[in-house]
């Protein structure tokens, strides 16, 4: 279960989900890119990227000297077939029920 | 820079080996049970490969070229809609590398020469997530993940 804290963890600070909002939005940036416009230091949009890096939330791919960041949402969608589903799944099965008894009446 | 198409690059770590991870992709048998398709081909470069649905019906979804072969390592395909089999221009290509890290499997899939806001490319994007976690539970657990229902 260490893989899913790395992502509960990257994702608990809104700067990082800013981070992801803008490779979802465009994926394949530079970090000189991902600065622009952002009201945030260099240094501090690195650090964050590191750390969405480390969780496999940002897959990257070098192009020559250019490290270009990518969305990877692969970790969420495992957090969501683990941990969401389970609970869709009781909440569809109360709804079946109900909708079984009415009918029933 | 990628102005025309679309790229997308996806990686997951599975605790596994590359030449189990090779065979999951390319073994028809195994690709049934967690993807409900089919993958055919003998894996040659210049071969067809297709993406046969497993419900019975025989359907061909996917169809493509193999472009590049290194066993429990790398590969390269094309990859088009059955319905786009001649229309070569609309088929886009994906790169599937596959590498050992300490015990783990790094397995990167780079889907590239999307047309922006396609069909295919809306598709594959809500595809490979879903696929990747359900190999992933698979080759770890033996069970695949029930998504496609």
């Amino acid at each position: 279960m260490k893989d899913v804290d790395a992502v509960f963890k990257a994702l608990a600070d809104p700067s990082r989900r800013q981070l992801l909002d803008r490779l979802f939005a465009r994926s394949g940036q530079t970090l000189a890119e991902l600065c622009k416009g952002i009201d945030m230091a260099r240094q501090s949009v690195s650090q964050h990227l590191d750390i969405l890096e480390a969780a496999n939330l940002v897959s990257v791919e070098w192009q020559g000297r250019e490290k270009l960041h990518y969305v990877n949402p692969v970790p969420i969608h495992e957090i969501y077939e683990r941990l969401i589903r389970k609970y869709e799944q009781q909440r569809l099965t109360a709804l079946h029920n109900f909708k079984t008894r009415l009918e029933r009446k | 820079m990628t102005m025309a198409t679309e790229k997308f690059v996806y990686v997951t770590y599975i605790a596994s080996t590359p030449v189990k991870v090779w065979k999951a992709l390319t073994d028809g048998e195994l690709t049934r049970q967690y993807w409900k398709h089919t993958n055919e081909s003998d894996w040659k470069p210049g071969s067809k490969w297709k993406h046969v649905a497993a419900d019975g019906t025989g359907t061909v979804r996917l169809i493509g070229r193999v472009i590049e072969v290194v066993p429990s390592k790398r590969l390269v395909l094309t990859w088009g809609d059955a319905a786009d089999e001649a229309e070569t221009a609309q088929h886009s290509r994906v790169a599937i590398d596959i590498e050992s890290v300490g015990e783990m499997v790094r397995l990167t899939v780079t889907h590239d020469e999307l047309k922006p806001g396609s069909e295919m490319a809306a598709k594959i994007s809500n595809g490979w997530p879903r696929v990747l976690s359900s190999l992933k539970s698979f080759l770890e657990t033996g069970q695949a993940l029930d998504t496609w229902a």
